[in-house]
């Protein structure tokens, strides 16, 4: 007897599996068909990262080329380069702002060799995008906020080397467009 | 056929020194299973002799996904190691970060601020829903049900979405850091995640009427690949594997770390150690991490979400540490040993599919060949994990 | 002269295996995009719709693709065996339509062992999965072949059981015989029999390789199973046969049970389709709703649940047909 009600239990679940599919046979679809609708929720998206200019100038980026970005990089996909202004620059002060992340003394409780006042002038921010790991320490770690998540989901390439950018010249023609709009 | 075409068929090392046993009786059969084969999840090997359906004797073969992981640990600085953890685990990659930021912490002495505790304890939850549902697709997945896979993506998705708003990513994060995480929760996340919770209820529900209840599911997983707790002592099992064998571990429970002790939760145990059974402790595990998540956001308090006084970099005492955390698949445990530089001098992840992997070749053994896929399955293997 | 050669028998014949075998072609493209649509529905998506208005074109587009693909003999395979399968998996698929009634008139062959006739041709499929896993030269191929023998033998037995009730109680193996004793909905065999139908369909399920029954291809554990190997139109008659084999159970299950073209309004031919592509769409949802059974599993079912159960069946029909007379 018993062994009838668990088979009559079990052929049971057997029914209730197919009443769950019917149900949701019945429901309205929810996937998104890409060219035709696209998702909404992309305000959180990470694009590749990209400079953020002075408010004042948006030729300009915020950048002071400490390269704490460049050092912090896991993947070692940032690299700068910037000239100085001024003769007279000692050559031991031919440096970046700051020293790589792992020079630091020990327990010298994290700090830093004070800043020289030496005026740097930014030639181009390359960005090998390819490496990138979209980790956003290099967003977060900036020191004046010079850098921010671009927000282009639909970024394609057709090589390696469209994913190398020199961000600088972005940040330029981005502000050229924009001040041409302005002018206009 | 010409002799150096069959000499093709012969296999490689692996095979070949897994010839069949002499001393076994009758004809048995070398059978691959993997890298690729679609219920290894990924890249594992498995290889099996086999007596008709029978399983002799199986041996997992590793390393078809090994990244360094251990070893790019000691060439990058402790900060730039923090995208590695989420690629570790891919499917509980908030438990890893939470490893390796713990251990962190724990060797230079960081205090966390409560409100990132609290974050850190709702996101690493609902990455573990995220983490069980898709197991639970994969599993019925294996067992040849096709649907309840969509089912549970569909609830995935809505996971991801919310982990999303404050991650940036949707399944490597590497969202928690030194003494917090990168960005703080808003009302809008906080409010999705109480409709998610609300939705995932009644959904719960649905999976266990679809597969649960399912006579043809529980043919496939009761009394499949019984594992004794002596068996999972052996083998350092641990997480639902081995809770599903009776021993309520849980790290969270008995090495309570962050705000795990102030909340209260459940911790489901099996009895036989079946397949069934870790079917069934995961399925309430899922329960309970929506218990957590409700009780933190309740209690979610005001501050930042990063600790205001770190130091500018990270470079620890000279000194060791261990840190643990209980991720999806068990015990998630992070050593470090720091020579004082910037650089950790070793890092060891201690990841539970590894250990929970080698029950199986001892499991499998006199098993048919469906039940071995039901035994794997039910281990929720993370391929990247085992080889790290 | 047309006219003429088709009221002969011979040409009658011929003409209906042409008929079946275009129905067939155009069949498997309906029950593709029938297959694909209703599993989509269920995993809340839409389904294939991209190629044509709605997709419907999908299954053509499929089917070029799979003619286009390049034909390849596995490394030490026995090319004969191996391409020997497919055919005999799908030629006898044609012969079993011949004697199904699917409308009053419309009946390939009128014959009066018409379903023993179907019986013994559907069985040769097993045959056919073994020779594809034998000659393919793969571990898995061999495990589905053997898989295949014991899905037979588990099946056949009992779906013999169930059919035979039937046929103890119409008195004839002519399947236009059998659907004529029944007229209208209660005389259907259906209601009169209804655990003679739940044996045979569990069993034609079986009998079809369809899920939870698909165990010689299992693709979870056999990666593909005995089709492993094949590729391009290979597999596309191997796929072609199985819904086929799908239209055939069901149409014999019409038949048997449902009254074949039995209904109101419609021309019957209608009622027959109808009812066939019911069943077909049961057959669809069973496979997206469940696991698979172990191959063991579906033996005890067979044996312990089944054969008992169809021969107590069978049983009671023979001694209720005696009273009754």
């Amino acid at each position: 007897m018993k062994t009838i009600g668990q088979t009559i239990k079990s052929l049971w679940s057997l029914i209730v599996g197919l009443k769950i599919t019917t149900v949701e046979f019945c429901k309205p679809q929810i996937t998104v068909h890409f060219p035709r609708k696209e998702v909404t929720n992309l305000g959180s998206y990470r694009g590749h990262i990209d400079l953020v200019p002075l408010a004042n100038d948006p030729q300009t980026p915020r950048c002071i080329m400490c390269g704490y970005c460049a050092d912090t990089c896991p993947s070692g996909c940032i690299s700068l380069k910037f000239h100085m202004v001024g003769e007279e620059v000692n050559p031991e002060q031919r440096r970046r702002l700051l020293l790589g992340l792992d020079v630091a003394v020990p327990r010298s409780g994290g700090k830093t060799p004070p800043p020289d006042k030496i005026e740097r002038v930014l030639d181009g921010f390359h960005l090998n995008y390819n490496y990138c790991s979209l980790c956003g320490l290099c967003v977060q770690g900036c020191p004046v906020g010079s850098l921010a998540f671009s927000r282009d989901s639909y970024l394609v390439g057709r090589a390696r080397q469209d994913f190398e950018f020199d961000l600088l010249a972005r940040l330029k023609s981005r502000a050229g467009t924009n001040s041409g709009k302005a002018a206009a | 056929m010409p002799h150096d075409a069959m000499s093709k068929l012969v296999g490689d090392y692996y095979t070949t020194h897994f010839t069949p046993d002499p001393t076994s009786e009758g004809d048995t059969l070398i059978l691959n299973l993997g890298p690729q084969h679609p219920s290894t999840h990924g890249v594992l090997r498995v290889v099996v002799e086999m007596d008709g359906e029978y399983i002799r004797r199986s041996e997992p073969v590793l390393g078809y996904i090994h990244r360094m992981h251990e070893k790019m640990g000691e060439v990058k600085t402790y900060l730039q190691y923090l995208p590695n953890m989420g690629r570790v685990d891919y499917l509980h990659a908030l438990a890893w970060n939470w490893a390796y930021v713990g251990a962190v912490e724990k060797l230079m002495g960081i205090k966390v601020p409560p409100r990132a505790e609290y974050i850190r304890t709702i996101t690493c939850e609902l990455n573990r829903i995220s983490s069980h549902l898709l197991w639970w697709g994969a599993y019925i997945l294996d067992l040849g049900g096709i649907t309840p896979i969509f089912y549970a993506f569909a609830d995935r998705e809505r996971i991801m979405d919310i982990l999303q708003r404050v991650t940036g990513a949707r399944l490597t994060y590497c969202y928690y850091r030194f003494g917090g995480v990168s960005a703080d929760i808003d009302d809008d996340f906080i409010k999705e995640t109480r409709e998610f919770l609300q939705h995932f209820k009644t959904r719960l529900p649905i999976y266990h009427g679809l597969v649960t209840g399912n006579v043809i599911l529980r043919g496939r997983c009761e009394d499949i690949g019984v594992l004794p707790v002596e068996m999972c002592r052996r083998y350092g099992a641990t997480g639902p594997v081995l809770r599903g064998s009776g021993v309520a571990y849980d790290t969270r429970r008995f090495e309570p770390y962050s705000v795990y002790d102030q909340l209260e939760f459940d911790v489901p145990v099996g009895k036989n150690g079946d397949a069934m059974d870790r079917y069934d402790v995961r399925m309430a595990e899922m329960v309970q991490s929506v218990r957590i998540i409700e009780q933190a956001l309740d209690a979610l308090p005001a501050g930042p979400h990063v600790s205001p006084d770190l130091p500018e970099r990270f470079i620890p005492e000279k000194g060791e540490v261990y840190f643990a955390v209980e991720g999806a698949r068990g015990k998630i445990g992070v050593y470090i040993l720091s020579d004082g530089t910037a650089k950790p001098y070793r890092l060891k992840l201690r990841s539970p599919s590894f250990s929970n992997l080698h029950v199986f070749a001892e499991l499998a053994q006199g098993t048919l060949l469906a039940d071995a896929i039901s035994i794997m399955g039910s281990l929720d293997l993370v391929i990247p994990e085992i080889d790290r | 002269m047309i006219i003429e050669l088709l009221a002969t028998p011979l040409g009658h014949t011929v003409a209906a295996l042409v008929a079946i075998l275009a129905f067939l072609g155009l069949n498997g493209l309906v029950m593709v995009y029938m297959e694909r649509k209703v599993c989509g529905f269920i995993q809340l998506r839409p389904g294939p719709f991209e190629v044509g208005p709605r997709g419907l074109l999908q299954p053509v587009a499929d089917a070029l693709k799979l003619v286009g693909k390049q034909l390849v003999t596995p490394l030490g395979a026995d090319a004969l065996l191996f391409w020997l399968a497919p055919f005999i998996s799908f030629a006898p698929v044609a012969i079993c339509f011949l004697p199904i009634p699917f409308g009053p008139i419309a009946t390939g062959m009128e014959m009066n062992l018409g379903l023993l006739l179907i019986l013994a041709f559907s069985g040769l499929n097993a045959l056919s999965l073994v020779l594809a896993g034998w000659g393919s030269n793969n571990k898995y191929g061999l495990l589905g072949a053997a898989r295949a023998v014991a899905q037979s033998v588990a099946y056949e037995v009992p779906l013999l059981l169930s059919v035979l009730a039937i046929a103890f109680q119409a008195g004839s193996l002519n399947l236009s015989t059998i659907v004529e004793g029944q007229k209208g909905i209660l005389s259907w065999n259906l209601f009169v029999q209804p655990l003679a139908f739940v044996i045979y369909f569990i069993s034609a399920t079986a009998e079809t390789n369809r899920a939870p029954f698909d165990l010689p291809e299992a693709e979870s554990e056999l990666t593909a199973g005995f089709h492993t190997e094949y590729s391009g139109m290979g597999f596309g008659i191997f796929f072609l046969a199985e819904y086929s084999y799908m239209i055939v159970v069901c149409a014999v299950a019409t038949a048997l049970f449902l009254g074949g073209y039995d209904g109101p309004f419609a021309p019957g031919i209608w009622w027959f389709l109808a009812k066939v592509f019911f069943l077909v769409l049961i057959l669809m949802f069973f496979r997206w709703t469940f696991p698979r059974v172990r191959f063991d599993q579906l033996l005890n079912i067979c044996w312990k649940w089944l054969i008992p159960l169809g021969l107590a069946n069978l049983v009671a029909t023979a001694l209720v047909m005696k009273l009754v007379k």
